[in-house]
């Protein structure tokens, strides 16, 4: 009779990068959700039709590739890409900047390196990059106005023609600027008091964006606890933002609040969504605390004295390119080690 | 209560225990055959003390150990020495290897025993060698010679002894139904290790999945200094240096041993041997083995004789063996398949699971690993299991070293968890057993060159010396010469009695060289080893000097009386060829005694 012949381990834990992938979705449906109810249908089509994309790209390179595509189309990662690019991308961008977005991301940034696990940038952040620095003007000027579904917001059907049409800009009076686009460019001449009766604040911090924000917080938490991510890179990332705050912008004559910078943006999606992707992320717990760390200071400089209102791709291409960096120096101490063994081998300590 | 600590990471997998605690620990009996394997432990093999068709008693020893490290092997049972052949054996690997095979007659006859009752009575020395007759090596792991273990170095005081109760892996038993079952045994076992180590605090480690076993051993270590340690349930805590951690707090220093921080583990049955190796005078013939899986009928523990083939014990517990697929020796995590139900049970087996193949099923295929570092969130050891899978992978073992590979305990928590499903594990043995390799190769060429240059070396000074010998050989051949020569000159002349004469007077010089020579090596005492061991080349070595030197005044003679168109030509071309040859055999008895091809140095040619 033949056994079966394994090697050690012969049990396995049933959590397959598939069923991760799907949580990670499922964690982001809070985010969405928020999106859609303060601004409307533009961000649930964009994730729909960047899935849509993102695995047709997927699929076709694969078959170029001459890999099975049904084995790699299962892991869900690159419906992942395309779900957190449809968060990231303005409500009402035209559906060619999605598209390239998408395609750029999966080709470029992740297939061409060699497909899952072997893409030193995070996809996803490097077609966003891509498309605001080739398209600023429609990365820009599509930001959907906060407006409650129910409160005269553009349907559906208006949303997606307007997506379908392919215009650069959108219906006028649909968008807005953002709550941080706003600030940086009017606080050079205005008061802070006077900045913050722009409609794009509403009464409370940012309309709209501080519940997106609050949502992808929650899902993020989810994540935590389900032991999807660790709280070390959302922890380093917050955490550099806020110290950035704190020590230089406490005057919000000067520069945009604390409060802004953590519930306006993308700063909870890049935090828990983004900034997590664990292909292009460090690797140990402290690696992981600098990682986020870097990402959080990358952004506050960024939004502060850039040229860009938002900073989180940036941020996080920027630290990508810093990974093997940082993995060489913050290996783990060892059990029964006096201390890490830090660096390259034949390298001193 | 005792202070615990926690140790790194570490995973929850499913206990499956209760499959085999619900039946007491039963006795397996005498099966047809018992295979004794020679070697059951690391270490060196026994060599076998009886021979073929020998009737043996039980517990009498079948082989002992003369030098190195490792123990003696008892019969478990009385009968006839069958064979001593190579036998499918548990390991890794699926190879035989040299077993004793013993059957029995079914008398079950002992033969004498020795038990003692006040142990205290004896020295630790002589108490440490009764362990060592006894057999009994660590039941719980590699199987370390217990008697060697007890007997840490001189330096290396013991402060706390542990006793390995934790049983951490999914399946195993054993060692929790021995707690139940023997409890006074495993604490008379622990109180002898206690005397022969003297340590300031003994603990016995026990997961608290197993309150039973718990409760037998707090009523057993009553009134006792022994404390009982319940610890969290979390794979690996049975892992020695985990456990170690867990109860002290330190950690063992990597690439040493527990003794370096002034602590010992030893295993729950082990204890028991040592038990009834002192106060029963039994050697350790038997030991307790888990029989579960979802393909066995009446999974539960067995007290199985050393030797028993897994077959029978199977057997016993009612297997399936259509829905058989997978049979692992150990637990799920660290266990090895087996190609083979023939092996039989050794002194360090402590469960097989034969498993369905929905119960261990066959992993997915390897998907790329996407760095979400749960690996190492839950590695014990705080490595870098996927940065060492990508240099092991990556045959990087430079890289993988200087990563702490060899700190790897191989627990398998990494590739339990691994969403990719890759088999972590199985790339760091390839790494380590690559990197040993090396290792082992570079040693080999190391001495290899070593030796290689010594040689060129040794060559070099010899081919020295031979040539200032030879140069101061030749310097005599040619002061001999020209006198030769004057005088051959003086005889041609003479014309008819030429051949003799100068064959005459050449056999002269070459005793006055022979002579001089030797004088000369005497003088020397450096040349004179290599003399002594090439006497025969020397001496070919003057006889060709010597013919060459007379060829040469002969061709002289023979030109002159060409020149001079003697009568005489004729006989002297007839002696030119003579000798010519003359320096032709002795170079090549020369080269022959060198044994190499006939290259003379261009002396020779010159003279042609």
């Amino acid at each position: 009779m033949a056994f079966v012949q394994q090697s050690s381990p012969h049990a396995h834990s049933a959590r397959p990068t598939s069923r991760v992938m799907l949580w990670v979705m499922i964690a982001a449906l809070p985010g969405l959700f928020a999106q859609t109810l303060f601004f409307g249908w533009g961000n649930l089509i964009n994730v729909l039709f960047c899935i849509g994309v993102a695995i047709a790209s997927e699929a076709a390179l694969l078959r170029l590739r001459k890999k099975p595509i049904g084995f790699f189309l299962r892991d869900n990662t690159a419906a992942v890409t395309g779900l957190l690019l449809g968060l990231s991308l303005p409500q009402f961008a035209p559906w060619w900047v999605s598209a390239v977005a998408v395609v750029s991301a999966i080709v470029v940034a992740k297939q061409l390196y060699g497909g899952l696990g072997s893409n030193p940038f995070n996809p996803a952040m490097v077609g966003y990059a891509l498309v605001l620095v080739s398209f600023p003007v429609a990365m820009t000027t599509n930001w959907a106005a906060p407006a409650m579904l129910w409160e005269g917001a553009p349907g559906f059907g208006e949303t997606l023609a307007t997506i379908a049409s392919g215009q650069q800009t959108a219906v006028d009076g649909w968008t807005m600027a953002t709550p941080l686009d706003e600030y940086k460019h009017k606080i050079a001449s205005h008061t802070a008091t006077e900045v913050l009766t722009h409609p794009t604040f509403g009464d409370g911090i940012a309309r709209g964006w501080e519940w997106v924000n609050a949502a992808f917080l929650a899902g993020g938490l989810l994540l935590i606890f389900l032991r999807i991510i660790s709280w070390h890179i959302p922890a380093g990332f917050l955490g550099g933002l806020v110290l950035m705050s704190l020590a230089f912008g406490n005057d919000a004559d000067l520069y945009a609040p604390l409060s802004l910078h953590v519930l306006a943006g993308g700063t909870m999606l890049g935090a828990f969504f983004i900034a997590t992707d664990p292909v292009s992320a460090a690797t140990s717990h402290q690696g992981k605390l600098i990682y986020g760390a870097g990402i959080g200071i990358l952004i506050y400089l960024i939004r502060t004295w850039g040229n860009y209102p938002d900073a989180v791709a940036f941020s996080v291409l920027l630290m990508n390119f810093a990974v093997p960096f940082i993995d060489h120096y913050t290996p783990p101490r060892t059990y029964g080690h006096h201390k890490p063994r830090r660096g390259v081998p034949g390298s001193q300590g | 209560m005792t202070q615990l600590w926690d140790f790194a990471g570490g995973i929850h997998p499913p206990g499956h225990k209760d499959i085999s605690t619900a039946r007491p620990i039963r006795r397996s009996g005498i099966p047809e055959r018992l295979i004794l394997p020679l070697q059951q432990h690391i270490g060196d093999p026994a060599e076998p003390i009886v021979e073929v068709g020998e009737r043996v008693l039980k517990g009498q020893k079948v082989a002992d150990i003369q030098t190195g490290m490792g123990v003696p092997v008892h019969a478990p049972t009385s009968g006839i020495i069958e064979s001593i052949a190579e036998h499918p054996v548990p390991h890794p690997s699926g190879m035989a290897d040299w077993c004793i095979t013993l059957k029995p007659d079914g008398e079950d006859q002992w033969c004498s025993r020795h038990p003692l009752s006040d142990f205290r009575a004896l020295g630790r020395d002589r108490v440490l060698e009764i362990i060592r007759d006894a057999g009994i090596a660590g039941m719980g792991g590699a199987g370390f010679p217990t008697s060697i273990k007890l007997r840490p170095p001189r330096d290396r005081k013991i402060n706390t002894l542990i006793l390995n109760g934790a049983e951490c892996e999914p399946y195993i038993t054993a060692d929790d139904m021995t707690m139940r079952e023997k409890a006074g045994e495993i604490v008379a076992g622990l109180k002898v290790m206690a005397w022969i180590l003297r340590p300031e605090r003994c603990v016995i480690g026990i997961e608290d999945n197993k309150p039973e076993a718990i409760a037998a051993l707090r009523r057993a270590t009553e009134g006792t200094q022994t404390e009982i340690a319940v610890v969290p349930t979390k794979y690996p805590s049975g892992g020695e240096k985990q456990l170690i951690q867990i109860l002290t707090g330190m950690e063992v220093p990597s690439g040493g041993i527990p003794a370096d921080i002034g602590v010992m583990c030893q295993n729950i049955g082990t204890a028991v041997a040592v038990s009834q190796a002192v106060f029963q005078g039994t050697p350790l013939i038997a030991r307790v083995v888990t029989i579960t899986g979802d393909a066995i009928d009446e999974p539960g523990n067995f007290e199985a004789l050393i030797g028993t083939p897994i077959e029978y014990l199977l057997e016993q517990a009612g297997v399936q063996q259509d829905r058989l697929s997978r049979l692992v020796l150990g637990g799920p995590m660290m266990g090895y398949t087996l190609t083979t139900e023939a092996v039989p049970v050794i002194k360090t087996t402590n469960c097989i699971i034969a498993a369905t193949a929905a119960e261990l099923p066959a992993p997915p295929p390897e998907q790329p690993c996407i760095r979400c570092g749960l690996c190492a969130e839950v590695c014990p050891m705080e490595l870098l299991p996927q940065q060492l899978f990508w240099h092991s992978k990556a045959t990087e073992f430079e890289k993988a070293e200087h990563l702490n590979l060899f700190d790897c305990i191989e627990c398998g928590a990494c590739s339990y968890v691994c969403p990719s499903s890759i088999p972590l594990v199985q790339y760091y043995r390839f790494a380590k057993d690559e990197i040993r390799v090396q290792r082992a190769e570079q040693l080999k060429s190391d001495r290899a060159r070593e030796r290689f240059e010594a040689r060129q070396a040794r060559l070099e000074r010899e081919q020295e010396e031979k040539e200032l010998r030879r140069r101061e050989r030749a310097k005599a051949a040619a002061e001999a010469q020209a006198k030769k020569k004057a005088e051959a000159e003086k005889a041609a002349a003479d014309g008819e009695a030429v051949d003799e004469r100068s064959a005459k007077s050449a056999l002269v010089e070459q005793a006055l060289a022979r002579k001089k020579a030797k004088a000369e090596a005497a003088q020397s005492p450096a040349p004179a080893k290599a003399a002594e061991e090439q006497p025969d080349i020397e001496d070919l070595e003057k006889q060709l000097s010597n013919a060459m030197s007379k060829l040469e005044t002969m061709q002289g003679m023979l030109e002159e009386a060409k020149a001079q168109q003697a009568d005489n030509v004729e006989k002297l071309e007839r002696a030119v060829a003579k000798n010519h040859d003359r320096v032709k055999r002795a170079e090549e008895a020369l080269a022959e005694a060198r044994g190499k091809p006939a290259d003379r140095p261009a002396e020779s040619q010159s003279t042609h």
